[in-house]
């Protein structure tokens, strides 16, 4: 009796496929669920979240230490600086504003960059795409976890700095930027407001960095490529000469979220923000896409 | 499949599980395949055999839709690819150029994601078929086991547990026992055989000629990225001219014997009371059947007063017909 026999006679279900099975939905979602577990289950990623969460403690140890030394001054330090004293609710403001040149976009830019050039340094890359993955549902569901990641960590940066501050400061009404003062509810709500937008902000770096990441089969390549493009970006908007490109820069109107602290709250600053976000998010998506459809997987 | 044995199922025009038409690779100046003309059988275990460097890893990845080919067509379970690659892959399992794993996952949670990778899996089966594929590799008790901590055998067969996640009907496995020690290559060997038996096409590619003697109904031989020649084990060996072998103590006079015979190629190899004469008995009978003249080569021998103590004709090996087709050692080339 061959093993075929035997198991038509212990009536299992035939090991050979019979044709092709139709994809589902809940089939076509599981990558990306995969790729969140993936994304939150390594320890880089939590080493990364547990870093951003360690910079408004720090930023709020140092202030109440240096209180007395503060008075006077005001200009010098990040923004928010002198409020934090007066109402700890402004140390998660000023974390965020810490936080957003250099440091959130550098986690972004190992993740981002390692989507899909680690995939293939490790080889797996080749294992999902005869699974078949699909290159670009592992393209789609790549960016997603990134920017889940970037959710991720503007919250962990929120979330300490909301908690640093109640803790070390006293936690009242909140003085807005334009003098008016809104009840601690309200000055909540704008916290999640600012949050979501600094998320957001984030998402065309995502989009070169996933760029970068089909570019090469490098994990470590494209994370440093990503990551020095951040810093060289930061730099060029900071030269005078450059005013004119300087607006197209994927940085430059980052910090207008500190305007959802003002009331009326002024729009202008985010909205191109998140126009500008947009704008590289179709570029650079494209262009992965385009990169990463035709490219021979040899790794 | 019932009945295989020596003697495998001819192949059938249609019924090809993978056929290529001049599929050719270039990597800048480096010809990687050079217009290969493929046909493997459905239900064939299929041996894709060469050097180092002449060209499978690079086929095999063209197959899987992985490449894109510089030139020629191929089809898989009858479809175009890399165009229906969403239709085709679902129902192939492969390996390709070693198994590649999340360390920082378990041996289970590495399967869940491959098949997580796949639209057309059943996300209700996935634990159940995941527990039976690690089962069916001998797995099941390292599975919560971090894949780093794994050896290398124990990474092949989780390789080879996601290739066989669901019923395939070809499953495409590049040099699945490089590295590792005889027991793991028994061990790949016997569950090759296993999935073979079940109906699923194998497509197996090796540099070791006899891995594929011992597991393959089928092979093709690549030497440099082209194909040099492709079809049953039995038929190649056969390509390969048997040896004729006598024993005896009185080599010499053997060897005056059958060389006024026609025997050519001659080699006398010394024992300590006995020795063998081998040589090609092609010529002995140029019209005629060898069977109808051996019997006349012995009696020449004993009439010549060598004591013949043992007297046949010897199998050709397909290492015989590999070097008889590239007029190269095996080894040497690459
Ligand atoms: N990505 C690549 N870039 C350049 N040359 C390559 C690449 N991949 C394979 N080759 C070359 O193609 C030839 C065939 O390689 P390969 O298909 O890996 O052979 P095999 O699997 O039979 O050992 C080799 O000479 C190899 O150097
Ligand atoms: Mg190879």
């Amino acid at each position: 009796m061959s093993l075929v026999e035997a198991a038509e006679a212990a009536g299992a279900a035939p090991r050979v496929a019979a044709g092709p099975d139709r994809a589902t939905v809940s089939g076509f979602l599981a990558l990306f669920r995969s790729e969140l577990l993936l994304t939150f289950r390594r320890v880089r990623t939590m080493a990364l979240l547990g870093a951003l969460a360690a910079l408004p403690v720090l930023i709020g140890v140092v202030v109440k230490i240096e209180t007395g030394g503060l008075h006077g001054g005001g200009d010098g330090g990040p923004p928010f600086l002198a409020q934090v004293t007066q109402n700890g609710v402004f140390l998660t403001f000023t974390s965020l504003a810490v936080a957003l040149p250099i440091f959130l976009p550098m986690t972004v830019g190992v993740v981002a960059g390692d989507a899909v050039a680690g995939e293939a340094t490790s080889g797996t890359l080749r294992y999902l795409l005869v699974a078949p993955a699909g290159r670009i549902r592992l393209l789609a569901a790549k960016f997603t976890a990134a920017l889940a990641f970037c959710a991720a960590a503007t919250l962990a940066v929120a979330l300490t700095g909301l908690i640093t501050g109640s803790v070390l400061f006293p936690v009242g009404k909140v003085v807005l930027l334009s003098g008016d003062t809104v009840s601690l509810g309200e000055s909540l709500l704008r916290m999640v407001l600012i949050a979501a937008v600094v998320a957001v902000s984030l998402s065309g770096l995502v989009a070169i960095g996933l760029f970068i990441s089909t570019l090469t089969s490098s994990g470590i390549a494209a994370m440093a490529g990503t990551v020095g493009l951040v810093v060289i970006v930061q730099v060029l908007d900071t030269i005078p000469q450059l005013a004119a490109i300087q607006p197209w820069l994927f940085t430059h109107y980052w910090l207008t979220f500190a305007d959802l602290l003002r009331h009326p709250v002024y729009w202008d600053g985010v909205l191109h923000d998140l126009g500008l976000q947009a704008l590289y998010v179709a570029v650079f998506g494209a262009a992965a896409w385009a990169r990463f459809s035709s490219r021979d997987i040899t790794a | 499949m019932r009945g295989r044995g020596g003697q495998a199922p001819a192949p059938v025009g249609g019924a090809a599980v993978i056929r290529t038409r001049g599929l050719t690779k270039r990597f800048g100046r480096q010809l990687a395949v050079d217009g290969l003309d493929l046909t493997v059988p459905r239900g064939s275990v299929f041996g894709f055999l060469g050097p180092n460097g002449s060209g499978k890893t690079t086929t095999i990845r063209m197959l899987m839709g992985l490449v894109a080919p510089s030139a020629g067509v191929a089809t898989v379970l009858g479809e175009s690819m890399p165009q229906s690659l969403g239709r085709v892959l679902p129902r192939v399992g492969a390996l390709i150029e070693g198994p590649a794993l999340y360390g920082f996952l378990s041996g289970r949670d590495n399967l869940v994601r491959f098949d997580a990778a796949d639209p057309t899996s059943d996300p209700r089966t996935r634990s159940a078929r995941v527990a039976e594929a690690l089962e069916r590799v001998g797995l099941s008790a390292a599975a919560g086991k971090k894949a780093r901590a794994y050896s290398l055998g124990m990474k092949q067969r989780l390789g080879l547990a996601s290739a066989l996640l669901r019923p395939r009907e070809l499953l495409v496995l590049d040099e699945p026992t490089n590295g590792l020690d005889p027991q793991g290559m028994r061990e790949i060997r016997a569950l090759v055989r296993e999935v073979a038996a079940e109906g699923t096409t194998v497509f197996l590619s090796s540099h070791l000629l006899d891995e594929i003697e011992q597991v393959c109904t089928h092979a093709a031989v690549m030497s440099k990225g082209r194909l040099v020649v492709q079809g049953t084990v039995a038929e190649l060996a056969a390509r390969a001219q048997g040896r004729l072998v006598v024993r005896t103590a009185d080599t010499e006079r053997a060897a005056e014997v059958l060389a006024a015979h026609r025997v050519t190629a001659i080699q006398v190899i010394h024992g300590q009371l006995d020795g063998r004469v081998e040589g090609d008995p092609s010529g002995v009978a140029p019209v005629g059947s060898l069977d109808e003249s051996l019997p006349e080569l012995c009696a020449a021998l004993i009439a010549a007063g060598v004591r013949v103590r043992g007297f046949g004709l010897e199998r050709g090996t397909l290492e015989d017909a590999f070097v008889a087709l590239t007029g190269e050692g095996f080894d040497v080339a690459g």
